[in-house]
């Protein structure tokens, strides 16, 4: 199971899959993910196999989430804000025509 | 027209900041590039924020960094741009970078390249499954947010596995168990390079001090593991081994990896410079100059992208290369420069020690078949070989055969593991096998950016 350190109250409200979760200031959208016990953050391009957090240091992208419409955003590398929507990748990127 | 500076820095660890500190205290104008929000680079990663708490668990090592974050922060003439991620160095020393969703080019009289080290490939069964992670990706979970598990199976190699256990026995959620791929005993015959460490006694204390902690803590620790794989559907649920002739079963939602650090190549690659292979040290390393110039003029290396030497090395060289450059322009200070240098050495004494002590296990040099090898494109260590059988010499055709290293990673995590195959399956060293080519952009970026930088490319100021 995942717990927290310190006594920070969440202060920051974010959406992943439409949900809403609480973020501390410093978090990325990675590590807010990986305290609300968040495993699953896409689904391979390839396989379709589930992938989550791997190298939390921007090097693997297997973290990679859509961020307001945007995909291919690293997870562990954008820090959360208030009001975001994050969702699963799911699969390859469509171009919208 | 782009901007210019005496010196771009890319990376905010130690390296990185030492190396503006000491070229700004001389006046030149130093830009530093990191894409973190916050300078520290991973070492020293969030160590202006953390509370009592954090400090306490990380240790004096680690609080250690608030003197140089302040220092990097108050001088005078450091142009720091956080959150700011380079995708391409052009042959004029033009650095390009996205910041905020745009693309800027600074043209830089010299680059000083400060990425750091990634952690070496761990290829296992099981290890994209989601709850399997990098030793180093829990300890920025630790650092940057608190956030810890306590049920995290440690398995690999590396004085980090040591180091994150006992700080997790000081978080009081000590890791479920430590399963070492090191040998027992291995330590006895060592002892030429032990007695070569003992100039840099300071470490072999910190280790011998971190293993009592994990050991009074009562972890279960397996040595010489071997067949190693990871269990689960759609999340790790277990890790199985084999350990002095015995099966291991341990139930985890949470493994990590760790093999130790490798250099981080891409820029060094992108910019062709020189490479050559360290067998101590099982990777490779750009060719360095005396003053940590690579073969491409101008563009120097500070730090552990230049081969393994930790955080107190990298700052010393940070502030090599920052006082070397400085001393072209007149600024020179011979004294500390040879002070530098006769501590740099006697700080690297203790790596031969420590590099036969944790040399990588051959499984992850070597994966099964069966086991993937690319993450990214989920390419198997048997199909490299087959495509190694069908002709391809080294790991760029391999790249063509079956897509290694061209997802998303462009090869960041993969490229040491599939050298590595190739090499084992052709007989040839690594170093004629050679290393990924690395293009531009060094990582992706949208193209309405792409199309929005005018960045003063030469072709525009012509045209």
């Amino acid at each position: 199971m995942v717990s927290l350190i310190d006594d920070i109250e969440g202060q920051i409200t974010f959406l992943f899959e439409g949900q809403p979760v609480t973020a501390r200031p410093g978090d990325t959208v990675a590590s807010a993910l990986a305290a609300a016990n968040t495993r699953h953050l896409r689904d391979s391009v390839v396989s379709g196999e589930p992938r989550g957090v791997f190298c939390m240091m921007g090097a693997c992208f297997d973290c990679l989430v859509e961020i307001d419409g945007v995909q291919n955003r690293q997870a562990c590398m954008t820090p959360v804000a208030d009001g975001i929507s994050v969702k699963r990748q799911r699969g390859g990127v469509e171009v919208a025509l | 027209m782009s901007e210019r500076s005496d010196i771009v820095i890319i990376g905010a660890g130690p390296a990185g900041m030492a190396c503006a500190i000491e070229a700004a205290g001389k006046g030149l104008s130093a830009v530093v590039l990191d894409e973190n929000p916050a300078p520290g680079g991973q070492i020293y990663r969030s160590v202006e924020s953390v509370g009592q708490k954090r400090l306490d668990i990380l240790g004096p090592d680690y609080a250690k960094g608030k003197a140089l974050v302040s220092a990097f922060r108050e001088t005078a003439g450091i142009d720091y741009r956080p959150c700011s991620t380079v995708w391409n160095i052009g042959s004029d020393r033009r650095v390009e970078f996205s910041q905020g969703g745009r693309s800027f080019g600074i043209l830089a009289g010299s680059v000083v390249v400060a990425t750091g080290a990634l952690e070496r490939p761990s290829p296992v069964p099981g290890w994209t499954l989601p709850g399997v992670t990098t030793v180093g990706a829990l300890q920025i979970l630790l650092k940057g947010s608190g956030v810890v598990y306590d049920d995290a199976v440690l398995v690999g190699a590396g004085p980090l596995l040591w180091l994150l256990a006992a700080q997790l026995v000081d978080a009081k959620t000590p890791p479920k168990a430590i399963v070492e791929t090191t040998p027992p005993r291995h330590v006895l015959g060592l002892l030429p390079q032990l007695f070569g460490s003992l100039a840099a006694p300071g470490y072999l204390r910190k280790g011998l001090s971190m293993m009592r902690k994990v050991r009074r803590a009562g972890i279960p620790h397996h040595s010489g593991a071997t067949n190693i794989r990871i269990e689960g559907d759609s999340q790790a649920t277990a890790v199985r081994f084999e350990s002095r002739g015995r099966s291991h079963h341990i139930a985890s939602s949470t493994i990590a990896l760790h093999q130790g650090v490798v250099p981080n190549q891409q820029i060094t690659r992108l910019l062709q410079c020189d490479h050559f292979w360290d067998d101590s040290q099982k990777c490779f390393r750009p060719l360095l100059d005396e003053r940590r110039q690579t073969s491409i003029q101008r563009v120097f290396v500070a730090g552990d992208g230049a081969g393994i030497e930790g955080a107190a090395s990298a700052e010393m060289q940070g502030r090599l290369v920052g006082l070397l450059i400085a001393a072209e322009a007149g600024h020179v200070e011979n004294e500390r420069i040879d002070s530098l240098q006769s501590q740099l050495k006697r700080e690297a004494s203790v790596r031969p020690f420590l590099e036969k002590l944790y040399a990588p296990s051959s499984e992850v040099l070597s994966p099964a078949d069966e086991t993937i090898v690319c993450r990214c494109e989920e390419v198997s260590a048997g199909a490299i070989r087959k495509a190694v059988d069908d002709g391809a010499p080294g790991p760029n055709q391999v790249k063509s055969f079956l897509r290694t290293g061209m997802g998303p990673c462009q090869g960041r995590v993969c490229g040491l593991a599939v050298a590595s195959v190739i090499s084992q399956r052709t007989g040839k060293p690594p170093e004629d096998v050679d290393y990924y080519r690395i293009r531009p952009p060094l990582k992706p970026l949208q193209l309405s950016e792409l199309a929005a930088y005018d960045g003063a490319s030469p072709d525009k100021a012509v045209g």
